[in-house]
């Protein structure tokens, strides 16, 4: 059983991976939230990935923790709305929980997951079922969780995490949204799909792409 | 939708080169966008800034100058404006007696300035407050949402809390104002019709000709319910009955505001208007002030809402005091 580290070059691997989704998702995600928000993640999310991308190429990092202080900062300086103070806190606290380091070995990978989601947290107050991001993050971190204590590889573990994570998108459509401006919907609300949490899979399809390709 | 604009991707930052070309007592941070008062505020004054999405002009960079704001941050249109614009304008106005932050309760906002507070204190050592307005009635549940919107008080707010720093106050006792305020006013607001968001260029939402929008938002978010059309006397009771039934405004004296959303005539604000002055009168509401315009819009939209404060002899006081900007001056 594989029980790889995750290298800086793989995670720079998964911002670029993540960039390309959200670039090629662009029209999905908006669509998602013209029907429940205010139609613009997809254009946020493009605009915030791109301005992390010419910033990670420009200047490089030493280290884990110095990568995703700038990816953090670049998305609150850049996306605005809701989504640029969640998805910044979220690599913030990551940088802070991984540290000064050049690779992660998977519990450290699951470690720094689990302080981005805490972010989250701390930031948007969301709870399980309110169709937001945390309904695809939090499965989808558990989901790794269980795969890295049973020893598993990190591209074995990021496949689980994925799995989840669509899982957790799907699960949102039933729901009525309790958090951010979709909540003034009520029930309208039923039968759309959460943009923030069809967003979180992508970042959970890049991790398992990125992590798949540098899988001796 | 035609519109007056030279390319929807561009909005925001004409308008800016436009306000600083219109008024020489502003100053406007091109790369940041936040406008501030040409001439900064004296040493040891508090401090107020405040900012959001655009397309709510005048609100804010229209309500900045003596009397009310030092600075307001500009988002795009309809989008919040991120951190490092709001601690840049706190580092700059902050004149030792620390900043208050004037926030709209909306979920990428109360999120941002929240980042902007927590950098500013960490980063500097200015000492930051903050006031979420949440004056909108049309929300009803608040524990399953994202709580009643900031609307309408955040004009009246600004207006008086910034005579009150002007007077020298300190930034808790500024603070503290601002929080009364805001818990003593509430609004209610209604759309004939749809606004158009320039990078959309199609309406947000479909009215049909017969029907009107109780209880929107100022983006055009939905409200309690779509009605059909009605007089102007109707509607006023429809925004007044929900305002009076949630707070008692008797046996004070009252500021009340009829705004427009944008796209809807002067003439037609003053049916309003009289309208509700008769309804408030008949409830026994004293009306002590009144404000009746474009204070808070969305874009183009056609409506209105009405803003009620129960104030007090030092609210009027403040109300009354000079004030110098661009979308309100009196006593100057």
């Amino acid at each position: 059983m594989a029980t790889g580290t995750v290298t800086l070059d793989q995670l720079v691997a998964w911002l670029s991976r993540f960039h390309e989704l959200v670039t090629e998702q662009r029209g999905y995600l908006t669509e998602l939230d013209s029907a429940i928000g205010d139609a613009d993640h997809g254009a946020n999310m493009d605009r915030g990935m791109s301005a992390v991308m010419e910033k990670v190429g420009a200047t490089g990092a030493g280290s884990v923790d110095e990568l995703f202080k700038t990816v953090g900062m670049t998305l609150v300086t850049s996306v605005g709305g809701a989504s640029g103070p969640l998805y910044g806190t979220f690599f913030l606290r990551m940088g802070l929980a991984a540290g000064p380091v050049k690779e992660l070995d998977p519990p450290s990978l699951g470690a720094a997951l689990r302080a981005g989601l805490e972010g989250v947290v701390a930031r948007g107050k969301a709870e399980t079922g309110d169709k937001t991001m945390f309904d695809a993050m939090s499965p989808a971190l558990d989901a790794l969780d269980a795969k890295i204590s049973e020893g598993s590889s990190p591209g074995e573990a990021a496949v689980a995490a994925f799995a989840a994570a669509e899982d957790g998108r799907e699960a949102t459509r039933p729901l009525i949204a309790r958090k951010g401006r979709a909540s003034y919907l009520g029930e309208r609300s039923i039968g759309y799909l959460d943009p923030g949490a069809a967003s979180t899979a992508l970042l959970f399809q890049a991790l398992n792409e990125a992590l798949a390709e540098g899988t001796p | 939708m035609k519109k007056l604009i030279n390319n929807p991707e561009s909005v925001l930052a004409d308008a800016l080169t436009g306000i600083e070309a219109a008024h020489p007592s502003l100053r406007v941070d091109h790369v940041n966008r936040i406008i501030y008062r040409r001439d900064p505020a004296q040493r040891g004054k508090v401090a107020l800034i405040s900012g959001g999405g655009s397309g709510h002009e005048p609100l804010h960079g229209g309500f900045v100058g003596f009397g009310m704001l030092d600075a307001a941050c500009a988002g795009e249109v309809f989008t919040s404006p991120t951190p490092d614009q709001m601690q840049e304008a706190t580092q700059v106005v902050d004149g030792g007696a620390g900043v208050l932050h004037i926030v709209k309760n909306y979920t990428g906002d109360v999120m941002n300035f929240e980042m902007a507070a927590e950098l500013a204190s960490v980063e500097s050592g200015i000492k930051v407050e903050s006031v979420v307005t949440n004056d909108d009635v049309a929300v009803q549940d608040s524990t399953w949402t994202a709580g009643r919107r900031g609307v309408g008080v955040t004009v009246l707010l600004e207006k008086i809390v910034g005579a009150a720093a002007e007077e020298g106050q300190d930034l808790a006792s500024v603070a503290a104002l601002a929080r009364k305020v805001n818990d003593s006013a509430r609004s209610m607001g209604m759309a004939l019709t749809s606004c158009t968001v320039p990078a959309a260029g199609k309406p947000t939402f479909d009215l049909p000709e017969d029907e009107m929008e109780m209880g929107v938002g100022i983006h055009g978010e939905p409200g309690r319910h779509r009605v059909p059309l009605a007089s102007a006397a109707e509607i006023a009771e429809q925004l007044v009955d929900p305002i009076l039934a949630d707070l008692d405004f008797t046996g004070a004296p009252a500021i009340v505001m009829l705004n427009g959303m944008g796209g809807t005539p002067l003439i037609e604000l003053y049916v309003a208007y009289g309208e509700v002055h008769k309804i408030l009168a008949k409830a026994g509401v004293t009306v002590a002030r009144s404000l009746v315009g474009n204070y808070i819009t969305s874009l183009d939209m056609a409506g209105c809402s009405v803003t009620v404060l129960r104030a007090d002899d030092e609210a009027l006081r403040l109300w009354d005091a000079p004030v110098n900007t661009t979308g309100l001056r009196w006593g100057i």
